[in-house]
């Protein structure tokens, strides 16, 4: 039985369809997540299911029941807000013992309670403190506690690490996975940061104009997106514009112009005729200098247009002969030297048959 | 450089010409002299006169009762007229309470007499002055409550909501302490507002009654006496305690944001 379930649920603000027809239903333990550029609507969904925005059609179901009308103290779930709301007049003992107050806990309870959660979040000493003496990584993990404390069916956060700089977050993304799987708490995780999504969740629903667009796993949203936007938003992709020659049993036939016939494995619902593009993730992609082209597969002579140096790899952007343009993500393993290739140099791009993924317009 | 000399010398101008009448007042109310004319020596004995003068002694009793009622009710008035400003953007909300503000005070005077008198055919005296102190200061406890709203973070009352507080233990627990400061600087406005205003009482006091400000203007009708001067520097002397208390609590209305 699924712990949360969505079925049909629409929401209009004036003349913007904010959420459109949206049902998906989530599973007790899960860490789910919707991504999305702002203004897909997620912030939407979870206000909707906190309480704050009531549903113009459908209905959400918790537990089987349903949450029309209950307002949103009446439902056991809580909410890591994107700039934490924690109460400035209560210490961070106070604001994580807020709700365990309003639920009307003996103050023994409480105290315990306070206590363990403090432990939990690694903040045994910063009790007694207001939030304005926290770093922004404390205030977090204190909105963490107090939305954790009283222990809730599910656990809502808005973008709530949004707000921290680059390396604290990679700190909190790794505290909140084990967190998550302490407490046993559901998390509903709302982001726009397709990395902090891929390396969190269960499953992602990816999110566009109030609709889903593809919800899967991880690696699934990753590796097999279904249609031109996951493709897109998730990662860096090439998009060669192509047209369906032949399909076969497991080999579709396509021709990209300028580029002569490629191959690529079929996909569901692609026909004869089809106009689409091929995906193809630049890590998918290989390089070799001129004539050394032995093992790669459908390839292409072109030139070094530019490249993006990140240390660890690099992003070549190649021109190939008929003019378009493809990045190729190299490691920069190369044995003395900084990185392979250099701008100018003449290069055969290439890759395996089963790399790329037809998608249907 | 030479601008920001003459620029000195301008603030310095602007400043005495605020502040030297005051310094007058206050320095003359220790002067051992029956006339306002020329320093003789230091005394204190126009605060003891002061302290055994019963009309003055009565006046000040009146005028402190009317204060602190009037503030409290005007606190309670305008505290909720300043969270429904702020929150519910109702149309004509603002206009209606501040309007008071910045009404002409002889006109607002006018008024509550003409309303006391021919519409509710009260009598004047306590129960006018009340009212219309507290008339004209709502507005002003409003205009802060307001501001002191506006700089809260309205997710903090979404998160006490989505963490199992009932509206009014919102209210209680979360609303309530963090708009206090504001709450107090209101009271102590309107306090301030409430102890010297002469204009409006002037017109809504009739005859029993007779508050500070009312009482000195009967007592310089003869002539300023050293008398006058030690109540004023009395009367000085609380309202800027008042007003360095509330710009403390609210600062984001009174001085600008730090």
């Amino acid at each position: 039985m699924a712990l949360l379930e969505f079925r049909n649920v629409s929401k209009r603000f004036g003349k913007l369809l904010a959420v459109d027809n949206v049902s998906f239903s989530v599973d007790s333990g899960e860490f789910f997540t919707f991504l999305g550029p702002s203004g897909c609507g997620k912030t939407t969904l979870l206000r909707m299911l906190a309480g704050f925005d009531a549903p113009d059609a459908g209905d959400i179901l918790l537990d089987d029941r349903s949450l029309a009308g209950v307002p949103p103290e009446k439902r056991p779930l809580h909410t890591v807000f994107q700039n934490y709301a924690l109460f400035p007049h209560l210490t961070v003992e106070g604001n994580i013992s807020f709700p365990l107050e309003m639920a009307g806990r003996p103050k023994a309870e409480i105290r315990t309670r306070v206590a363990e959660t403090l432990a939990l979040v690694h903040l045994e000493e910063k009790g007694h403190a207001f939030p304005h003496e926290l770093s922004g990584g404390q205030k977090q993990r204190v909105a963490l506690a107090r939305g954790l404390v009283n222990r809730p069916r599910l656990l809502l956060l808005d973008e709530p690490l949004g707000a921290l700089d680059a390396k604290l977050r990679e700190e909190m993304q790794i505290e909140l996975i084990a967190l998550q799987r302490n407490v046993g708490v559901t998390f509903i995780f709302v982001t726009h940061a397709q990395q902090e999504a891929l390396a969190l969740s269960h499953r992602i629903a990816v999110m566009n104009r109030g609709r889903i667009m593809q919800l899967d796993e991880p690696d699934k949203i990753y590796g097999f997106p279904l249609n031109r936007f996951v493709a897109d938003f998730i990662g860096k992709i090439n998009l060669l514009d192509v047209d369906v020659l032949a399909v076969d049993a497991d080999v579709l036939t396509l021709s990209a112009q300028g580029l002569g016939t490629l191959t690529t494995p079929r996909v569901d619902g692609a026909n004869v005729g089809d106009h689409g593009c091929l995906a193809l993730r630049p890590e998918q992609l290989r390089l070799a200098a001129d004539h050394e082209a032995g093992d790669l597969g459908i390839h292409f002579p072109g030139k070094v247009h530019d490249l993006l140096y990140e240390g660890d790899v690099t992003i070549y952007r190649v021109a190939l002969e008929n003019g378009a343009t493809l990045e190729a993500m190299i490691a920069n393993s190369a044995p003395g030297r900084p990185r392979f290739f250099e701008v100018g140099d003449s290069v055969v791009l290439g890759w395996r048959p089963d790399a790329g993924r037809y998608l249907h317009d | 450089m030479k601008r920001s000399v003459g620029l000195w010398v301008a603030a310095l101008a602007v400043y005495a010409f605020l502040y030297v009448p005051l310094a007058v007042v206050v320095l003359f109310s220790f002067n051992d002299s029956d006339l306002n004319a020329e320093w003789v020596g230091f005394t204190t004995r126009w605060y003891v006169k002061l302290m055994t003068d019963d009309a003055m002694l009565e006046a000040a009793a009146n005028s402190l009762f009317i204060a602190v009622a009037s503030s409290t009710v005007a606190t309670l008035l305008g505290a909720m007229a300043g969270i429904a400003m702020h929150r519910y953007r109702v149309r004509g909300l603002s206009f209606l309470v501040l309007t008071p503000v910045a009404m002409p005070e002889i006109l607002l005077g006018v008024s509550l007499l003409l309303f006391f008198r021919q519409v509710l055919d009260l009598t004047l005296g306590m129960t006018s002055i009340l009212v219309a102190h507290i008339t004209f200061s709502i507005g002003f406890v409003a205009i802060i409550v307001r501001a002191r709203m506006a700089g809260l973070d309205e997710s903090l009352f979404e998160a006490a909501r989505d963490l199992g507080a009932t509206p009014w233990q919102t209210f209680r627990r979360v609303l309530l302490p963090l708009i206090l400061p504001g709450l107090l600087a209101g009271y102590l406005m309107a306090f301030t507002l409430s102890i010297d205003d002469f204009v409006i009482t002037f017109f809504t006091a009739g005859v029993g009654v007779t508050t500070l400000p009312l009482q000195i203007y009967s007592m310089i009708k003869v002539a300023v006496t050293p008398e006058v001067n030690a109540v004023s520097t009395l009367l000085m002397a609380l309202t800027l305690t008042m007003i360095g208390l509330a710009s403390r609590l609210a600062p984001e209305t009174l001085r600008g944001k730090e």
